[in-house]
């Protein structure tokens, strides 16, 4: 019998896991984290008594919906959580649990493997009190945890109004939210927000709410730095209209948008194109998800869709494996997934639009800014090697030469940002400057792992 | 060490009390709390770097930055955010070889 891995337990590797349990085959669900659900949906660690339901609010059902089908699976699936995979080589995964290395085979892998925030640096980013926007959800979610007393959200994205609604309704302060993109941003990206109305309501309902609750909000305003001595004390910006502006506040969450989190995809033979409209590299896949022979992507992990697409993206994985390894075939079902992935995936791009990471800032960014949170490599840095002649401006030289990028998280934080620094700094395309290629370990393993290899 | 909380807890917890010791220091989180929980609802740091004196408390929450590291004595690393506490940690905010230099 076919073997079918799928790496991540979100709402992608949750309902992929199904759909191919339901076609009579026992898959393996790999998950690095504890509790399925992944971040979107995750659900709070044993004794912490957060009001999910008041949480999630509108989502709810969708949230209930999804673990109550994973509870009713999970007995016919070979589930393997706090289970990280950190090499793939031919057709074999290798996997970290418990401080013990194995080796898994398969036939068909199905990467599930979600998002992460996008970011970018901005002076005082490292300083404790600054978390990402997804991290200060997840401190709310799974830990009843508030970052601060006194938070300021800044970046640019549709979540901004979501979280600082979720952390007003548990009583902390919120005394700005900061957006870098102009309202007359958001109103152009309007025609694709048709493709999903009900999600765009859901926004202009929690922007509405935080105007009745006089929450100071400020449209395209320029970061200037986050201060404090080893915490954060304020943040400085400039307002729109170009006036210096300084906040109090003791927590800081920052986020521009999200990425896929593509290290899997690349060690299992994704090829990836740059994706210049957004500002990423992407994995290349078709309407099905499919990345390679036997190689399917789903979820936030293959492009940015958000919860529905992931579930039905990863739905649609699994059938098309499952009709080419020649199990189970239902085309009109596939058709209507694709339909579905598509628009949601459309709209999520309108999104983007209205919320466009500030490329730009890669000009302004002073010289001492920390880029390369593992290694300190500051902005100076990177420009002074882009200087030397012998620097061809590609992200893998400049992450030879300067160290950024090489750290234990491989880029995941400042990959974006010294993209935006080459390509400003050399005047190039997206495409010119390339990409940081993943590499084994995708996440640092110990060690003392490696000599005690599972029989 | 900066010994204001970093992170307040907002809703109630069911979980019975845990005790490590951060730096020496005797400290209580709760069961169902990681690591990084449990020491920010105590101080404002987790970790300095290693290649100056800056200090860091993660940043991600969800395991991918890496930055939220801290080290057992017996010289363990341990990603703080993705990590349950457990009774009687040992914990350290720089390698154990570090911390005698």
């Amino acid at each position: 019998m076919s073997i079918i891995v799928i790496i991540g337990a979100g709402p992608a590797g949750i309902r992929a896991a199904e759909t191919i349990s339901r076609a009579g085959l026992v898959p393996i669900l790999i998950d690095e984290a504890p509790r399925a659900g992944g971040q979107g949906y995750r659900t709070p660690a044993s004794g912490i008594s957060i009001d999910t339901h008041k949480l999630m609010g509108s989502q709810y059902k969708k949230y209930q919906q999804l673990h109550h089908d994973f509870l009713s699976i999970v007995s016919s699936i070979d589930y393997r959580p706090e289970t990280l995979v950190w090499a793939i080589e031919n057709n074999t995964l290798f996997t970290l649990s418990h401080n013990t290395i194995a080796t898994i085979q398969f036939d068909c892998l199905i990467v599930a493997s979600g998002a992460t925030d996008r970011v970018y640096p901005m002076p005082g980013w490292t300083l404790p009190g600054v978390f990402t926007l997804g991290g200060m959800q997840l401190s709310l979610k799974d830990q009843g945890c508030a970052i601060g007393k006194k938070i300021v959200l800044f970046g640019s994205s549709p979540l901004l109004p979501l979280v600082a609604l979720q952390y007003k309704n548990l009583g902390v302060e919120i005394p700005a939210i900061c957006d870098t993109t102009g309202l007359a941003g958001k109103i152009s990206a309007l025609p694709s927000m048709v493709f999903s109305p009900g999600t765009f309501l859901r926004g202009v309902s929690y922007l509405a709410s935080l105007t009745l609750s006089r929450t100071p909000l400020f449209f395209g305003v320029k970061p200037l730095s986050i201060e404090g001595d080893h915490r954060v004390r304020g943040i400085r910006f400039l307002t729109g209209s170009g006036q210096e502006k300084w906040i109090e506040c003791d927590g800081v969450g920052l986020g521009y948008g999200l990425k896929p989190e593509t290290q899997i995809a690349d060690l299992a033979g994704a090829v990836f194109e740059p994706d210049e409209d957004l500002g990423l590299w992407l994995p290349r896949m078709d309407q099905d998800g499919r990345a390679g022979n036997n190689l399917y992507l789903a979820g936030d992990g293959a492009a940015i869709g958000g919860a529905d697409a992931a579930e039905a993206s990863g739905k649609l994985a699994a059938l098309a494996a499952l009709s080419s390894l020649g199990i189970y075939c239902d085309t009109k079902k596939q058709t209507r997934l694709q339909n579905k992935v598509k628009r949601l995936r459309a709209f999520q791009r309108g999104l983007a639009h209205a919320f466009a990471p500030p490329q730009q800032f890669a000009e302004t960014l002073p010289d001492e800014t920390v880029i390369c949170r593992c290694e300190a490599i500051h902005a100076g840095t990177i420009r002074k090697a882009l200087i030397l002649s012998h620097t061809p401006p590609e992200m893998n030289r400049v992450k030879a030469i300067t160290r950024c990028g090489m750290g234990r998280c491989q880029g995941r934080m400042c990959a974006p940002a010294l993209q935006a620094i080459i390509m400003h700094h050399t005047n190039q395309s997206l495409s010119q400057t390339g990409r940081l290629r993943g590499q084994a370990p995708i996440k640092p393993i110990p060690l003392s792992a490696a000599g005690e290899t599972a029989p | 060490m900066d010994k204001q909380a970093l992170l307040h807890r907002v809703v109630p917890r069911q979980g019975s009390i845990v005790q490590f010791t951060f730096d020496g220091e005797t400290l209580e989180g709760y069961s169902g709390e990681t690591i990084l929980t449990a020491i920010l609802c105590e101080r404002a740091v987790l970790r300095q770097l290693e290649f100056s004196t800056e200090m860091r408390a993660g940043f991600c929450l969800m395991a991918a930055c890496q930055d939220c590291w801290v080290w057992t004595r017996d010289g363990l690393r341990l990603r703080a955010c993705s990590t349950p506490l457990s009774h009687g940690l040992d914990l350290l905010s720089t390698p154990p070889i570090m911390s005698e230099a």
